[in-house]
């Protein structure tokens, strides 16, 4: 199906949606593609290859708001769909606040190019793909004889997706993304078989890194796991490697969409223009990022996206807040989700900022936890390297941070200048202060 | 949590599970419903899914065109509905259908994979040849015949799903809303998410053998958010299982209320316990989330052929005391994690990792089977037709052994009884594996004291069984259930424990 059909069906699906009894009706199409190979052992592990489509309709009726995907979009099928899809909003409650955006939302998209499709992915082949991945398990391979297991790969999709409103709203993204890396493990005469990996994405196949790089990568940074152990419990600095990060980011994230606001779940509520953290934190929710994996002209209600600063020099200025609970919040909607998130990066790269540390652990991975939305509090597992008068001393494990994003975020110190592109999200590495460890 | 693609899975660079809170999206379905019983019959199976035995076997030669030691075919057609309550309306609801087949080739322990929404000979063809680029060998033959595997029947319901409307539903979530509401007036909010799906699969082998399953799969989460002076905590449960609409009964919708009620009060005197190494006492059910991290998924067959588990030369070893034995058990009676035939068509079982302390069998898919020459053990599950099959847990549980919880909890001198649970994640190579303690209770000295809330727990998988040193004979399934995140692919799971205490564990406290 090509994008001209692809819109031919949206709009069918909306205006078959009102002639079943909707009053609006919100309709999403995609198509994707996505290619996966692995390799270990020097021979192609995995191969997978397909291509789907899918389809959401969410439907209006006084009132009453439902949504409903399927993979089937014949159109015999989707007749019965839709009725059905209509057919059982009406049991709902009604709910006065579920309404398409007011179409002003939808004006003032911008019209700049984000290179968010590769024009060159159809011209990359199988073959292609199988020498890069050979080239990763090269290069891994080749670091070590401590090597266990190594299995690398490369996957590549493509998506092109159609939104239809059926009060006026009509727009189309389409998206390519490339990855590739390793993951190794490698023998610890201690006991255990560390393991570590390095992947990354990006949108253009150009702009994939070096395969020798992440060969090389994921083994270094297995083998620095080697006579890993836990430390004394206490209080150390902490540097947040800027790839892990993002998963750090989370709980202060979630806390600021506007669904948990209005739930009372979230120890952000009432904190706009207040600070919630030092001067070092300042986050921007950028949707116009050339390249960006979270780049987008229009959000997932097909309001035109703008660049919002969230946080401020630690101040609080923005929540995610979609059109639905704006109306439940009697607040200006923004935008429900995030796109990319840049912050204002220091100077610094991460082994400036290790050597400037006099006593600490390098986080270099999370593992388990869960932080409380309503409470702030967090406990995370945790793995890296502890620091002493800037450097490196020994690899360590099966410790936890634990404490309150309310005071987490005016601890942080510094932020690097290393953003890291290869994730929406693209963290600096950030150093904290006398941040609560347990171990020992 | 979202979707996360199998890169998101591998970059967080471990196997893990998620307990997610995230309802799937579902939809009613589209082509003709079986009448009422669900099926039981091949024939039944093959007209649901317009296909043929001799198209079938066609698309498997197409598969071993190139080569290739086995193939199989994954006929999966799912429908789900959730429905939701928030600020005392039922005011969302969402349904989803998928359908499609999943085509796997395998030469060695090698695999090509692809899969096609249209189920069209001419569809299921290409997918077939593409999936049997990965072959070059070792030609085998597609089945001249196929012939039914029956398997016995773990999860048998009084009513499917797809004939419960959605006004049948509304009524339970305004019902529990109000008893949540009722129970405690420090109660301000509480959401209701109501989630039912009903998958038809169908596999068929190059071995000739074909199997069938019809698997229902309900949850029912409450959480609610209570304030008192100026403080705000919110906490929830959930209930769940292989039921049908009959299993929330009237005392069942009174559990799952009070249960989120009273973990959600309790709150407001918790603290955090010390940071550090001490005694932990675990809560029987939902707290076999340890086994799944700390074994489980070491356990699972493909990384200990791939010697990245730290379990890969334990085989035969005594791993913990005499008195504990784990399994992971397929056939548990309409458990979240049982299932009759895995997604290779083996039938299920409960397998010993452990017995009386010695490391007994991994949970092997056809690959693993193979490779260790061994039964398959009916642990090859996948995601859906879109996802090809490896090793998952099922049921998860330990065995009760000869303790008795009072004098478990008697015997803690300072430690901490964890209680409920939110998720967890393992580095199978490493062995570490945490879990995070929503609620529980201080220990002092034999006692439980104060309730303690949001602490992260790591430890070393092989190293904590060793530590098991008392196990309760009150052993308990967990009602709701989780589900399990690895390689980009999520599966249903439960798991159970009996009340059993770790002699020292590290806990994510605060230093005093």
């Amino acid at each position: 199906m090509n994008k001209t059909e692809i819109y031919e069906l949206a709009r069918w699906v909306a205006d078959r949606a009102k002639k079943a009894g909707a009053d609006e009706a919100a309709v999403d199409v995609t198509r994707s593609r996505d290619i996966e190979i692995e390799c270990r052992l020097r021979k192609v592990e995995t191969l997978k290859e397909s291509t789907q489509m899918s389809l959401n309709l969410a439907v209006y009726a006084g009132n009453r708001y439902s949504s409903h995907s399927t993979n089937d979009v014949r159109r015999d099928g989707l007749e019965t769909f839709i009725s059905e899809a209509v057919a059982m909003t009406k049991h709902l409650n009604e709910d006065p606040f579920r309404t398409l955006p007011d179409p002003k939302y939808y004006q003032g998209r911008q019209a700049v190019e984000l290179h968010t499709s590769d024009p060159d992915y159809e011209n990359v082949t199988s073959d292609r793909r199988v020498a890069i991945v050979r080239e990763i398990e090269d290069t891994a391979l080749a670091v070590s004889d401590r090597i266990i297991s190594c299995t690398c790969s490369f996957s590549d999709s493509f998506y092109e997706t159609v939104k239809v409103h059926s009060n006026g709203f009509e727009g189309d993204r389409v998206g390519t993304s490339f990855s590739m890396g390793a993951e190794a493990t490698v023998r610890d005469e201690s006991g255990g078989r560390p393991e570590d990996w390095d992947y990354r994405t990006v949108r253009f196949f150009k702009d994939l890194p070096a395969a020798d790089l992440l060969g090389r990568s994921a083994v270094q940074r297995a083998l620095r796991k080697i006579g890993q152990t836990k430390l004394e419990s206490g209080r150390y600095d902490m540097i947040v490697e800027n790839r892990t990060g993002g998963r750090l980011l989370g709980s202060l994230i979630g806390p600021m969409n506007g669904r948990s606001l209005q739930q009372k779940n979230s120890f952000l509520d009432g904190k706009l223009d207040q600070k919630i953290g030092s001067d070092k934190l300042t986050i921007i929710d950028d949707p116009f990022v050339d390249f960006g994996l979270g780049s987008r002209l229009f959000d997932d209600e097909g309001m035109a996206t703008k660049q919002r600063v969230m946080i401020e020099k630690g101040v609080l200025k923005s929540y995610y807040i979609d059109t639905y609970y704006g109306k439940k919040l009697n607040m200006e909607p923004t935008t429900g989700s995030t796109t990319n998130l840049v912050f204002e990066y220091g100077n610094q790269s991460l082994e400036e900022m290790i050597k400037g540390m006099e006593r600490g652990i390098l986080v270099t991975g999370f593992i388990g936890g869960n932080s409380n939305a309503t409470t702030g509090d967090f406990s995370y597992g945790i793995m890296g390297v502890l620091v002493e008068k800037g450097r490196p001393v020994k690899p360590v494990n099966e410790m936890n941070i634990s404490g309150n994003s309310k005071e987490l975020w005016e601890q942080l110190a510094a932020v690097g200048r290393d953003a890291y592109t290869y994730s929406s999200r693209r963290c600096p590495s950030m150093s904290f202060e006398e941040i609560q460890f347990s171990g020992v | 949590m979202g979707q996360m693609t199998r890169r998101e899975f591998v970059k967080a660079g471990a196997v893990g599970l998620a307990f997610v809170g995230v309802p799937l999206m579902f939809k009613g379905n589209p082509l003709a419903a079986f009448a009422a019983p669900p099926p039981g019959g091949l024939n039944d199976y093959l007209e649901h899914f317009g296909v043929t035995e001799a198209v079938i076997r066609e698309v498997m030669a197409a598969a071993l065109g190139h080569g290739g030691d086995y193939c199989d075919l994954f006929f999966e057609h799912t429908i789900g509905n959730t429905v939701t309550l928030e600020d005392n309306l039922v005011s969302r609801a969402s349904s989803n259908v998928d359908f499609g087949v999943g085509i796997r080739v395998i030469e060695e322990d090698r695999i090509g994979y692809s899969f096609t929404e249209e189920l069209t000979p001419k569809a299921m063809m290409e997918a077939a040849r593409t999936a049997a680029n990965i072959a070059s060998q070792s030609t085998s033959a597609a089945p001249q015949s196929l012939s039914l595997r029956e398997a016995p029947n773990y999860y048998p319901i009084e009513t499917s799903w797809e004939e419960v409307g959605v006004d049948r539903k509304v009524p339970l979530l305004l019902k529990l809303n109000e008893i949540v509401h009722a129970a405690d007036k420090r109660i301000i909010n509480s959401q209701v998410n109501f989630t039912d799906n009903t998958s038809y699969i169908m596999v068929a082998g190059s071995d000739g053998r074909i199997a069938c399953d019809f698997q229902p799969m309900t949850r029912c989460f409450v959480s609610c958010t209570a304030e008192q002076n100026g403080q705000r905590e919110e906490s929830g449960y959930n209930l769940g299982g292989r039921h049908g609409l009959e299993y929330f009964s009237p005392e069942a919708l009174d559990r799952l209320a009070e249960t989120a009620v009273r973990r959600t009060v309790d709150l407001f005197d918790a603290v955090k316990p010390e940071a550090g190494e001490m005694e932990v006492v675990l809560a029987p059910g939902y707290s076999g989330i340890l086994l799944h991290e700390a074994i489980g998924h070491g356990m699972e067959a493909d990384f200990n052929r791939k010697e990245v588990s730290i379990y890969a030369d334990k085989i035969g070893k005594a791993v913990a005391e005499s008195f504990v034995s784990i399994v992971d058990d397929g056939t548990n009676p309409n458990m979240r994690g049982s299932i009759n035939i895995d997604d290779e068509g083996n039938p299920s079982e409960k397998t010993f990792m452990v017995r009386n302390g010695i490391l007994e069998s991994y949970l092997h898919d056809h690959i693993s089977a193979q490779h260790y020459k061994v039964k398959p053990t009916g642990n090859g599950r996948r995601q859906s037709f879109r996802h090809q099959p490896m090793p998952r847990m099922r049921n998860t549980y330990m065995l009760s052994g000869p303790h008795k919880k009072e004098e478990i909890v008697q015997s803690v001198k300072k430690g901490i009884y964890a209680e409920a649970f939110t998720n967890g994640e393992v580095y199978i190579g490493a062995g570490d594996f945490t879990f995070y303690v929503k609620s529980g209770y201080l220990i002092e000295d034999g006692k439980m004291t104060r309730p303690i809330k949001d602490v992260n727990i790591i430890g070393n998988g092989p190293e904590v069984l060793t530590k098991v040193v008392m196990v309760a004979d009150d052993m308990e399934l967990m009602e709701g259930g989780g589900t399990c995140g690895k390689n980009g692919q999520w599966a249903p799971v439960s798991f159970g424990l009996p009340t059993i205490k770790v002699s020292s564990i590290t806990v994510g406290g605060v230093s005093s």
